[in-house]
């Protein structure tokens, strides 16, 4: 009984740590499937946990919180929308410069509007998601399989990553499509950041996503661009933190516990091994990264 | 255009480094008046931390409004400290006061090129003869908090998380455990770290899913050395109603009924002290440790926190705390044990 209580709330504790990953991979791979590299997940996602953090302060609602990140994240990838769609920049270049900007922003404004550049209010109880932000996650992974794998306008953001001039042929704007799934994507990533400040904590602190953007790219690519085992990869690596946590001062011989940073180094590891071991033959949308020309 | 357009992520970085800046350009008017001026350097944690970096904020806002001093404070963001100390040095601040252990090596070298500055440092030890360190008996609040966390616990098994595994936190640790040990002779201590770089302090959502497996696992008292990652322990305890121990400063009004006590670090206190020292023109550089017998440490009881603690409990407690002050009960002590 004891070790079925054990894995149910690993398995809690799992998909809560996933939440936020699972939503910016959703995010990465709307961008990715048509074409548009979005390394700036991690940036939309910063933004996204400030904004749903200040306006749920503000509001009082985390709903509303929940939806100002959304906007802020879709609004937040119109400029790197414009750079890497219309101007044709670098997208890697563009990406990097996303992340430094929602990495200065964030206590920037947090300065302004509260005094202090690290932290946010904390937000009580009662203004924040309990449960709910897990079964949207999961509801969005669905949502984004259907829209990719089903219907027609998927199946546009998949030519636009893989054939452009094929869909310019079929007589469809390419670059418009790639505006809607970078927008769109945009939101998700910032939903995610949204989870992190009013789902898994209280308030908004300086640099908090911690490098989840990067991990929900990897799991991505780990996934091969596609949603659902994108999704599985999410879990995997929500799962390697979560047992992570339950094996610090685990005690494997002697009385000394496994020194922790060993512990520690587990999910970092788990990406390093998915990454170069057993992502086997991954194959990117062709045209990722490569800006339309007509 | 076309190329302008194309270099205009790189001019998102620029417009980025202005605007983040810490050390605004703005130069106060700072020369004339002949009034004390303070520089206050915050660690990552920030000026609302709701801990130490509070605390220390505090205690120089104090010193502003009571010694009519000028002071200004910084947050370091990227825990780059050598320039922010350098620009209070060389605007000439009386004093100049770095909060947390992770400025020790930035104070020291900026200490060693400024001998005729004052400096002093929260938390951390650094020997420049212009430098005052001020610490803080850690080990010996912990014990207390320890004892009372196992007096209050019922499953016997409490909690410890600390936010990154350095000697500091495991000074905590020790007392606390110790501390529990004393108490209660078969009670259970789990020990976590919230991670392994600087964002340790500041990363709650991850201090919040570590309190949740401890209560989980049966664990119903927590004490957090996590800096501004505590708030995740506090949001825990009152999701699992489950008590948890703040630290640093009185942090028993975040979450009342929820947090049990709070290991204080009379930091406010310290850094007015020396404020007021440097006004007198009394500056003492060297060591200044504060411990149970001084009140530099204690655990808070008010209002928030009286209907949690029973008298019999405080009667130990306060027991205890005597014996630690004449000596009869040694605390371990981790800077003593590791050399």
């Amino acid at each position: 009984m004891e070790v079925f209580m054990w894995i149910v709330q690993l398995m809690a504790s799992t998909c809560r740590v996933s939440t936020p990953l699972l939503f910016a991979a959703m995010g990465g791979m709307m961008s990715e499937r048509s074409g548009v590299v979005n390394i700036a997940l991690e940036g939309l996602m910063l933004l996204g946990a400030f904004v749903a953090a200040a306006a749920t302060d503000f509001t009082h609602s985390p709903v509303l919180g929940a939806f100002a990140a959304f906007m802020a994240g879709l609004i937040f990838s119109i400029f790197y929308a414009f750079f890497v769609i219309e101007i044709g920049s670098d997208q890697i270049v563009a990406g990097t410069a996303m992340n430094m900007l929602a990495l200065g922003l964030t206590p920037f404004f947090s300065k302004i509007l509260y005094g202090s550049s690290t932290s946010t209010p904390s937000l009580p109880i009662e203004f924040r998601f309990q449960y709910a932000p897990v079964w949207i996650a999961f509801g969005v992974v669905v949502l984004c399989w259907v829209w990719i794998v089903k219907t027609p306008f998927g199946l546009w953001v998949q030519f636009a990553g893989e054939h452009p001039e094929a869909l310019d042929c079929a007589g469809v704007c390419v670059k418009r499509v790639r505006w809607m799934a970078v927008l769109v994507g945009g939101g998700l990533a910032g939903l995610g950041g949204a989870s992190l400040s009013i789902f898994l904590s209280s308030s908004f602190s300086r640099n908090m996503t911690a490098g989840r953007g990067f991990m929900a790219l990897a799991a991505l690519i780990f996934g091969k661009w596609k949603p659902i085992p994108a999704a599985l990869a999410c879990l995997l690596f929500g799962f390697s933190d979560a047992i992570q946590i339950r094996l610090q001062s685990v005690v494997l011989w002697g009385n000394e516990p496994v020194p922790v940073q060993f512990i520690q180094i587990l999910p970092y590891f788990v990406t390093i091994l998915v990454l170069a071991g057993f992502v086997g033959q991954a194959r990117a949308p062709q045209a990722l990264g490569i800006p339309f020309v007509k | 255009m076309r190329a302008w357009f194309k270099i205009s992520p790189l001019l998102c970085v620029f417009v980025n480094f202005f605007v983040c800046s810490e050390v605004f350009a703005e130069e106060v008017k700072l020369q004339g008046g002949g009034k004390l001026r303070i520089g206050l350097v915050l660690d990552r944690g920030g000026i609302d931390d709701k801990s130490f970096n509070a605390s220390a904020y505090e205690g120089a806002k104090k010193a502003r409004d009571t010694l009519g001093a000028v002071l200004k404070y910084v947050e370091s963001t990227d825990g780059n400290f050598v320039p922010l100390l350098t620009s209070f040095a060389q605007k000439k601040f009386d004093l100049v006061i770095a909060v947390g252990v992770s400025q020790v090596d930035a104070l020291k070298k900026v200490a060693s090129q400024f001998p005729q500055q004052q400096f002093a440092i929260v938390d951390g030890e650094v020997n420049v003869p212009n430098v005052k360190s001020i610490l803080f008996q850690e080990h010996e609040g912990s014990f207390l908090v320890g004892a009372i966390a196992a007096l209050k616990s019922k499953s016997g098994k409490i909690g410890f998380i600390g936010g990154m595994d350095i000697p500091l936190i495991r000074r905590f640790a020790l007392g606390y455990q110790a501390g529990a040990k004393k108490a209660q002779p078969d009670i259970k201590v789990v020990t976590n770290y919230v991670g392994i770089t600087e964002d340790s302090w500041n990363n709650p959502a991850k201090a919040k899913e570590l309190a949740v497996s401890q209560y989980d696992s049966g664990v119903d008292v927590i004490f957090s050395a996590s800096g501004a990652s505590g708030s995740g322990l506090f949001d825990a305890a009152e999701e699992k109603k489950k008590y948890a121990i703040g630290v640093d400063s009185n942090q028993n009004w975040v979450k009342p009924k929820y947090i049990l006590t709070s290991m204080v670090k009379c930091i406010t206190q310290a850094v007015f002290d020396v404020c007021k020292e440097v006004s007198r023109g009394e500056f003492h550089a060297g060591i200044q440790r504060n411990g149970l017998a001084d009140g530099g440490v204690y655990y808070a009881v008010d209002q928030f926190n009286q209907d949690l603690l029973s008298k019999s409990l405080i009667d130990q407690v306060e027991q205890f705390k005597a014996d630690i002050i004449s000596g009869k009960i040694q605390v371990p002590d981790y800077y003593k044990n590791k050399k």
